[in-house]
């Protein structure tokens, strides 16, 4: 039995780990940062305390039992963290890259509010023991007896993928539709392979079709067939949708339907899902040498190192706000500041400039300081007198926020709330009995671990309706 | 299954070429001919290395579970696909019906015009208002006699057919606005104009029914990805706003729409596409293309 660890005898610093150096990667899309080594895990491993009343598991929405998982890290079993990760979070590769820990876990870690100390890099070690299951080929797959109920999900995000395999380990007979003609959601079209590469996204798949799960993909539920056509004709017990929030918003500045002007989801699902970075792929991609992404969360982020990788010379970042609202994970602020991208923070698009021929000149901003704290309790941004200025651009990337997507409202009776995403009650059963909904859809554009809860607490609902234990 | 009828993809049933640039392929999709409804679309990928293109659904037939496509060669995709879509071959992924059916109903008089690509485009509309009822006359448009396709089943569900060529080769000489105005002189009754066909010929139709103050409507076809309101790149100017012709349309009041708009952002990938067609016919010449789908 190992000596009790106490704030003053871990390791202080965090294990270090590789990442790809930064003039490097900036010209690939190769992962930005490694795993970390065994010998690496087992030092992070020991800065854990293993805090009797844990507040990083508070901090963690679905709330993974961290202390329990780097217990068994530091006994040597990953395995068995694995298995204790598998509990409640599906996707510890995926969430191990993209959490935003430092709101979440690893903002509540009781080592992270020691003087000097960094919290325990929880999303690294969760990485690790992910990556080192996909690597070993482990699953988590229990003795499943079918109970002959049929569930649907529309929708293959990770809100579908963890509402699926929590009704296929409860025995019912699963099928995901996905509109597209790849499953994953925002994880395949959206987030880039240097954050999060294609291959883990497959072996999550992979690990959802050991369970039985049947994939659907180029289905368009609402169109090829109905919400209450799954539930009526089609013999659906039960239906979850994640349908996601994918719908982007423009400025609404003058010339914003220039060409050039484009959403970063647009941008990156050319770049990511469709392959036109890859060469040899049909799908074209706007390629600019001077680029303005406006927007600073994970989606901005993305599209600026994307644009960066592509090879533009000049990537600016336009905010209205500073770094400190910025919405995006610290840790992608921080990567695209070292590859080089101009961020102006304070500062607003104004109007996109036209060269006469419909496309992108120039992009005309203005300064803004921070005023008054806003309903959301930031302070919000106005604009300084006389700051405008321009500068010469060709590519102008949005990534202001998206809408609802509003094909399932289009085509059922099903209830959504006022900004048109799908109302649902506590248990995230929706207005037409049997059929649930969460992630994206429900909240708005959230984070890849809020969507997977939503897609399990709906599936608890879901047992409970078909009279199924939990 | 919907999506796997196998592996392979969607398997296309029957092929015939209307002329050495207009092909119509008839793919196999029991769940989608179900579906279908006049004005929607789908969104086709031929094999892996492919991109996504939106093409019309021109016809679907429920007891045979098949829907037709009309396509145009006219790049790097719809070339490849004239040239390696047989009967028995496969698309990798088809994707639909896309898009807000037309509205049908209540109209009395109606006049159906197609020009170009558009022709087959208009004719689920056609037959769609037959069926509700309507008093329809077509007008189809085609550049000479030789490229005519389809006036039989024009014929089979209108009332009237209006065949116009830019040559005067066949019917009418001139462009489908010539064989407009006739219909609309012709009947003082029509209450709507449909129009599917390229941006400028839309726009021509809008600009003969707004004076006469008929409902007009157009089917959009700006550059789309998903297709499912995901990228906004289909964005189309109506009236003071932005609507996102894949989800919101493509169905839209003619003159309420933005065509000088529409047409300059068509052009958006003008120079890639050009070099990706230069690129795949040199390939095709010296024998290594991509492997097409299977
Ligand atoms: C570029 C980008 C970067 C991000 N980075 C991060 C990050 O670093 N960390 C983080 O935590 N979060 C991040 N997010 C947010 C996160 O990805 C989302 O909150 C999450 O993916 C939502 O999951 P979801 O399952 O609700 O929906 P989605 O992931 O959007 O999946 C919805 C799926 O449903 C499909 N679909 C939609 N309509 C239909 C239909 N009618 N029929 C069939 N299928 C349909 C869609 O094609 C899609 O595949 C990022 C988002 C973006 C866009
Ligand atoms: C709703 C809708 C319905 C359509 N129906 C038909 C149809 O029934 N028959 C038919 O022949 N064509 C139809 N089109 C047009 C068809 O999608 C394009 O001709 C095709 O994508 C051209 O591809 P390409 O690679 O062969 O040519 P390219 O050389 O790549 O493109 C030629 C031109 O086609 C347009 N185009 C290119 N890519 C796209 C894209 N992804 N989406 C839309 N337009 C594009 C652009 O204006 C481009 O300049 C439709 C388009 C839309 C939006
Ligand atoms: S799922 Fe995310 S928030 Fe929860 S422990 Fe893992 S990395 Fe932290
Ligand atoms: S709060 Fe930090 S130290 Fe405590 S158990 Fe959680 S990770 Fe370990
Ligand atoms: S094609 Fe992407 S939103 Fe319409
Ligand atoms: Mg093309």
């Amino acid at each position: 039995m190992a000596k009790k660890k106490t704030i003053k005898t871990i390791p202080r610093e965090r294990a270090h780990v590789e990442e790809q150096n930064p003039a490097l990667r900036a010209r690939n899309f190769d992962e930005v940062t490694f795993c970390l080594s065994p010998d690496q895990a087992q030092i992070e491993t020991d800065r854990c305390i293993e805090c009797p009343n844990p507040g990083c598991v508070k901090g963690c929405p679905v709330g993974v039992d961290i202390r329990g998982f780097v217990a068994k890290l530091a006994a040597g079993d990953i395995r068995g963290a694995y298995e204790v990760i598998t509990e409640t979070n599906l996707l510890p590769a995926v969430c191990g890259r993209v959490c935003p820990q430092e709101h979440q876990c690893e903002g509540a870690c009781v080592v992270g509010k020691a003087k000097g100390l960094a919290p325990v890099a929880i999303g690294r070690l969760e990485r690790f023991v992910g990556d080192t299951a996909i690597a070993n080929g482990w699953t988590n797959i229990p003795y499943i007896e079918p109970n002959g109920y049929k569930v649907g999900i529309v929708g293959s995000g990770p809100a579908g993928m963890a509402c699926a395999a929590d009704m296929a380990k409860a025995g019912c007979d699963v099928t995901v539709y996905e509109a597209f003609h790849v499953p994953g959601g925002v994880l395949r079209y959206g987030i880039p392979d240097f954050r999060l590469p294609n291959s883990v996204i497959d072996a999550e798949i992979a690990n959802l079709e050991k369970l039985g799960v049947k994939f659907e993909c180029n289905v368009l539920v609402g169109r090829l067939f109905t919400i209450e056509q799954m539930i009526g004709e089609m013999g659906f017990d039960a239906v979850f949708i994640g349908t996601g929030a994918g719908y982007p918003t423009f400025p609404g500045i003058p010339g914003d339907n220039l060409n050039g002007v484009l959403s970063a989801n647009e941008l990156l699902t050319r770049c990511n899902m469709m392959r036109a970075k890859d060469g040899g792929f049909d799908t074209p991609l706007p390629i600019g040498t001077r680029v303005a992404v406006i927007g600073a969360g994970n989606t901005a982020m993305d599209a600026l190192r994307v644009c960066k990788r592509l090879g533009a010379a000049e990537v600016r970042c336009i905010y209205r706000r500073s770094r400190a609202e910025a919405p995006a994970r610290v840790e992608e602020v921080h990567h695209a500041e070292e590859e080089g991208i101009d961020f102006q923070w304070l500062t607003a698009p104004v109007e996109v400039l036209d060269d006469g021929k419909g496309n992108v000149r120039a992009l005309r901003c203005i300064r803004m300081e921070l005023g008054a704290p806003d309903a959301s309790g930031r302070r919000s941004p106005v604009p300084v007198a006389d700051s405008e200025y321009e500068f010469d651009c060709d590519l102008v990337v949005v990534a202001i926020g998206t809408n609802a997507n509003p094909i399932i409202g289009q085509t059922s009776r099903i209830k959504l709330d006022k900004r048109g995403y799908i109302a649902t009650d506590a248990d995230l059963a929706t207005s037409i009995p049997g059929v649930y909904a969460g992630g994206d859809i429900v909240t708005g554009a959230a984070t890849v671990i809020k969507a997977m809860g939503a897609g399990r607490r709906a599936a608890r609902s879901m047992k409970r309706y078909l009279g199924l234990r939990d | 299954m919907p999506s796997h009828p196998d592996h392979r993809g969607f398997e296309i049933v029957a092929r015939e070429d209307f002329s050495d640039v207009t092909y119509l392929l008839e793919v196999h999709h029991p769940q989608m001919a179900k579906a279908a409804r006049a004005g929607q679309f789908v969104i086709v990928m031929l094999h892996e290395h492919g991109e996504r293109i939106p093409l019309t659904i021109a016809d679907f037939d429920r007891q045979k579970g098949t829907i037709t496509l009309v396509i145009q060669a006219v790049g790097k995709t719809t070339r490849e696909m004239q040239q390696v879509c047989r009967v028995g071959t496969h698309l990798l992924a088809l994707t639909g019906p896309m898009g807000e059916p037309s509205h049908i109903g209540g109209q009395r008089h109606v006049v159906c015009v197609g020009g170009g690509l558009g022709v087959a485009p208009i004719f689920p509309q056609a037959r769609a208002y037959k069926e509700s009822g309507a008093t329809v006359v077509a007008v189809v448009g085609f550049r000479s006699k030789d490229l005519v396709f389809w006036e039989d089943k024009f014929r089979a569900c209108c009332d009237e057919v209006i065949v116009c060529t830019d040559d005067g080769s066949a019917g009418l000489k001139g462009n489908v606005t010539t064989g407009l105005r006739q219909a609309l002189d012709a009947d003082p009754e029509i209450d709507e104009v449909v129009a599917i066909g390229p941006p400028v010929m839309m726009k021509a139709c809008a600009e003969v029914t707004r004076p006469r103050n008929i409902k007009t409507v157009v089917s959009l076809n700006p550059i789309m990805v998903d297709g499912t309101g995901m990228c906004g790149g289909c964005r189309v100017k109506i009236g003071t706003g932005i609507k996102f012709a894949c989800v919101d349309g493509p169905d839209f009041d003619a003159h309420q729409v933005d065509f000088d708009d529409l047409m300059v952002r068509l052009k958006r990938f003008s120079e890639t596409e050009k070099a990706a067609l230069a690129r795949w016919e040199e390939g095709c010449r010296l024998g290594t293309a991509q492997p097409a789908g299977k």
